[in-house]
């Protein structure tokens, strides 16, 4: 039976595309039949995260309203086997999605894979709804930053009440917090929230934290997304975080800065 | 901690501020979070009424509501001005 995920935070900008690309096609590298649909009607940018944007044809709207079938619409990705992207319309009609088209092409995508992963739009509109519906399980991408974690509380009341399994009453939602964008320096400074701070206030249990890192834009300008630069700080916190999706138990890495010498320790130099 | 650090005035640093602002607008915010549409409305109009007769303001109402398994309760809170009691 296929897992839903849906990548979701409220805010923008706070990575969901980039965890999105990188958490899907880190299950692809494990093993798991995987598809990732970009669920940001209007604004499509999964296809770039992923480097496939010249290959796209037809879109997730194509399929729901009968203008192309699944298979013309899926992108299957060059360099991981097992994985696949639904791109997102560039249609400005905000009707596009409907919860039965929607519902339509997950259950079909059900039958082949084993992990369907949703990169919600920010916000909580219509696109946002859509995308974290049908979800069994939440990642919830939060920047340690006053709004940010606002916002994320915000969409966990609504993944609570606004979900099917929220409605039917059936388990809930199984939700995970994604720390991103985090810098270990600032926050033993004192300028910026820590893990615990923000689990704290969520409290939400955490799946993975990734550090702020050079290897993101870097990734993205190369259409490439960051797990497959194992090399990375973030590749592999992104790494780290699949393994515990999938059950493993992981230690948390990147959480402090690296190790001072004696002198700087002595003098505060950074 | 540093040397330089110890002898540098502690100040708060801005983290825990952040911390203290986001749990109470977050505990604000879920609070009402389950209640419906228009109880900031009928919020407002209440105080609309009593303002005719006495004089207070938004935050000397308040207006919750509780669900319990087959009945639910609308709490009114007014906190009246001290000297309008006493008259």
């Amino acid at each position: 039976m296929a897992e839903i995920i849906v990548v979701t935070s409220g805010k923008g900008g706070v990575g969901k595309t980039t965890t999105s690309a990188a958490i899907g096609t880190g299950l692809a590298l494990k093993g798991h039949k995987t598809v990732i649909i970009d669920f940001d009607v209007g604004l499509r940018n999964l296809d770039l995260i992923m480097g496939c944007e010249r290959r796209v044809v037809y879109d997730f709207v194509n399929v729901i309203n009968g203008e192309a079938n699944l298979n013309q619409a899926l992108i299957k990705d060059k360099r991981v086997d097992k994985l696949n992207i639904l791109p997102a319309s560039q249609t400005r009609d905000k009707d596009a999605l409907t919860l039965e088209g929607v519902q339509k092409v997950l259950d079909e995508l059900k039958k082949t894979h084993d992990f369907i992963v949703c990169d919600s739009p920010a916000g909580i509109e219509k696109g946002a709804h859509m995308a974290m519906y049908f979800a069994d399980r939440a990642l919830v991408v939060t920047n340690p930053e006053v709004s940010s974690v606002r916002d994320s509380d915000r969409i966990l009341g609504i993944l609570q009440s606004k979900t099917l399994r929220a409605e039917k009453g059936e388990e809930p939602v199984t939700e995970h917090l994604l720390l991103t964008r985090y810098s270990p320096d600032r926050v033993e400074r004192g300028e910026m929230l820590g893990v615990k701070d923000v689990e704290e206030i969520l409290s939400i249990p955490l799946l993975g934290v990734i550090p702020e890192s050079k290897a993101v834009l870097s990734a993205s300008n190369q259409g490439q997304p960051v797990i497959l630069d194992t090399e990375t700080d973030a590749g592999q916190a992104y790494d780290d975080a699949v393994r515990r999706l999938l059950g493993e138990d992981v230690e948390h890495r990147f959480l402090n800065s690296a190790k001072k010498g004696l002198f700087s320790r002595m003098f505060g130099g950074r | 901690m540093s040397l330089l650090e110890f002898f540098k005035t502690k100040k708060k640093s801005s983290a825990s501020t952040a911390k203290e602002r986001l749990q109470i607008i977050v505990a604000h915010e879920r609070s009402q979070r389950d209640q419906p549409d228009y109880l900031p409305a009928l919020q407002r109009d209440l105080v609309a009424v009593i303002s005719k007769y006495v004089p207070i303001n938004d935050d000397m109402v308040s207006v919750s509501l509780d669900q319990n398994e087959d009945c639910a309760v609308l709490e009114l809170n007014i906190t009246l001005p001290e000297a309008e009691i006493a008259s």
